[in-house]
């Protein structure tokens, strides 16, 4: 953004400074106009967009601090820069607290000037190239990862954006590594609070007092380590989208918090008396039948209801299998961009991917190919770069030497990927192809220490 | 080119001002000589001289053609502490000042004769119809400081001497 895309509004009675002011700017090529009034001055705000006000803080009638405040309801991502021939720390801290960009005093040190001038600039460049990227990034987000051209999925497709354009509760459900997440972030961009954050919790990571706290914050002292007032994240997605990830695995008490939530859209922060108003539209998933833990009691029937009001279900990879190529060619080409190199799968490499039923899904079959095209010798990967088969002729373990259960044989292998990778969940996940989470939630299960060691 | 000051600073500093501006613009400039000065422009409030003021004056009481008022007062424009100079965008006068383009303990005057050779021909740049630009070194670059004057050299840049040609071609 230069001086000529910067449009500037001058506001202040005295006609001198709005003309010697005005020169000023525009000699800088800066888009000038001037209003007499604070009433004008709004009126001007209301019809056209500015970068930067400059107002008078003592003017009859309407003064500069409620301009500014008018400008930030009006115009929040203009500068408001207050300008005042009287100053008082007091009227300086009132202005910054309203939302002021800076203050001057009259007169103003050219230098001063020029520097502030400058800092708007810089300050609305900023502004200006994050509204381009969010842009882009929602044109990015809406076809990311999302790529298929199986009916099942023109119909999550369909559903999703109808969805979007709501303001409902949406759920998604689907096995892990489906894409839910992605959905949810694409239904978030799609929706009329795209500009509002995107805010994700993974309710299965967490116990269920770092959930709670997580969830709806807390206040200072609310219990050991809360050291600070700390916003939850409810709060931190007020008008934009609250993502619940995994939220068949919250506990009792905490279903019924979350019940509150979405029924009276308040709550309290933990240990906290002051109540908090929130907007956030909540898109919650899960890969549990959450009617049978409904039937079951370990789901409360009308937090189901809640959350059940739009219900998007994510196909399997193995049960659109005719995406595969499709989603190869897409993740090959964000490879390449990784890498810095073409990367490129053999057809017989294609026919071991075809083959695959792909319990990790659309997850396991992006992180299959990662590992295929680092371990790739050049730019075409090979049946063998995947890894798909598992290791056979392993060193056996355990006592028994007979057949092991399938349970025994995943703990095993949970265990080898731990140590190979020395304990980096992040990467142990990865490469078995299933998230973070999951592989915590076996680890628990298993009783699997990070290295892999046994922790029982 | 007009001494409108108070202490004149002889006739060979205004006389390198005035090479200067026949050099950046390759046109003609004049000495101007009159005992009149603006006194109407001086502003007792504030001891300075409003440099708005003293260009009306000089358009209305100047020679014919573009002029350029050169004074050691103390220039203002309301909302500025000081200015060094000001001028009206595309009329017919200019001010600049050499009050500010000093600083304590400088004792060397060809300093000060530079700066304001830089400021003139910056003036007469916006007389001219130039506008402040952001090219490194441009003599129309935006001074708020005499460091500001001291980056510039004495003359347009290739742009603005574009600007002031196609200007010229406009306006005949």
């Amino acid at each position: 953004m230069s001086g000529a895309d910067t449009r500037v509004l001058v506001v202040d009675d005295e006609e001198i400074v709005r003309e010697s002011l005005g020169g000023w700017l525009q000699k800088d090529g800066y888009d000038v106009a001037a209003a007499p009034d604070g009433r004008s001055a709004v009126e001007r705000m209301k019809g056209e967009s500015w970068n930067v006000v400059l107002v008078d803080l003592k003017m009859p009638g309407m003064d500069g601090l409620q301009v500014l405040e008018e400008a930030r309801r009006l115009q929040p991502d203009a500068a408001v820069i207050i300008m005042t021939a009287y100053a008082t720390v007091d009227t300086a801290v009132t202005a910054m607290k309203l939302g002021a960009f800076d203050y001057l005093i009259k007169p103003f040190d050219p230098e001063e000037l020029t520097l502030i001038m400058k800092k708007v600039v810089a300050q609305q460049t900023l502004l200006h190239e994050n509204l381009v990227l969010r842009q882009a990034l929602r044109k990015e987000n809406r076809f990311r990862d999302l790529v298929s051209k199986s009916p099942s999925m023109q119909r999550v497709f369909e559903l999703a954006q109808v969805a979007a354009r709501s303001n409902s509760t949406i759920l998604v459900l689907g096995e892990s590594g489906t894409g839910k997440e992605v959905l949810a972030r694409t239904i978030h961009a799609e929706s009329p609070r795209a500009e509002g954050p995107f805010v994700a919790v993974s309710c299965a990571a967490l116990t269920e007092t770092l959930l709670e706290s997580e969830l709806f914050g807390h206040e200072k002292g609310a219990f050991t380590g809360a050291v600070a007032r700390r916003k939850g994240k409810i709060e931190a997605a007020h008008g934009g989208t609250l993502f619940l990830d995994e939220v068949g695995d919250i506990s009792p008490k905490l279903q019924l918090d979350l019940l509150r939530v979405l029924e009276e859209r308040h709550f309290h922060r933990v240990g906290g008396n002051e109540l908090i108003e929130v907007d956030v539209r909540v898109v919650a998933a899960t890969n549990r039948d959450l009617e049978k833990a409904v039937a079951e009691g370990s789901f409360r029937e009308d937090l189901y209801y809640r959350l059940n009001v739009i219900r998007v279900t994510l196909p399997p990879l193995r049960e659109r299998k005719e995406d595969i190529p499709l989603l190869v060619e897409h993740f090959l080409e964000r490879l390449g961009v990784e890498l810095k190199r073409r990367v490129r799968v053999s057809p017989e490499t294609m026919a071991a991917l075809l083959g695959h039923a792909w319990p990790g899904n659309v997850r396991e079959l992006r992180n299959v190919l990662e590992r295929g095209a680092v371990v790739a010798q050049g730019e075409l990967v090979k049946p063998a770069d995947l890894g798909l088969e598992p290791a056979s002729g392993g060193e056996p373990s355990g006592s028994s030497a007979g057949p092991s259960t399938l349970e025994d044989m995943e703990r095993r292998h949970i265990a080898q990927v731990l140590a190979y990778a020395s304990g980096n969940i992040s990467q142990a996940a990865r490469i078995l192809g299933i998230d973070r989470v999951t592989l915590y939630n076996k680890m628990r299960k298993y009783q699997l220490k990070r290295d892999g060691e046994d922790a029982s | 080119m007009w001494w409108i000051g108070e202490r004149h600073p002889g006739t060979r500093a205004l006389e390198h001002v005035r090479m200067h501006l026949q050099r950046a613009f390759g046109a003609p400039a004049a000495l101007w000589e009159g005992p009149e000065r603006p006194s109407e422009a001086y502003d007792p409030g504030r001891k300075q001289w409003s440099s708005t003021r003293i260009l009306a004056w000089l358009a209305r009481s100047g020679p014919p053609g573009r002029v350029l008022g050169v004074t050691d007062v103390d220039l203002f424009i309301p909302i500025l502490t000081f200015v060094f100079g000001e001028a009206q965008v595309g009329g017919r006068a200019a001010v600049v000042s050499t009050a500010r383009l000093g600083e304590p303990g400088l004792r060397d005057d060809r300093v000060v004769l530079e700066r304001l050779s830089k400021e003139s021909v910056h003036e007469m740049g916006h007389v001219l119809g130039l506008l402040h630009c952001g090219t490194p070194g441009c003599v129309m670059g935006r001074s708020a400081s005499v460091r500001d004057v001291d980056g510039k050299r004495g003359e347009p840049c290739a742009e603005c001497r574009e600007s002031l040609v196609r200007g010229r071609r406009e306006a005949t």
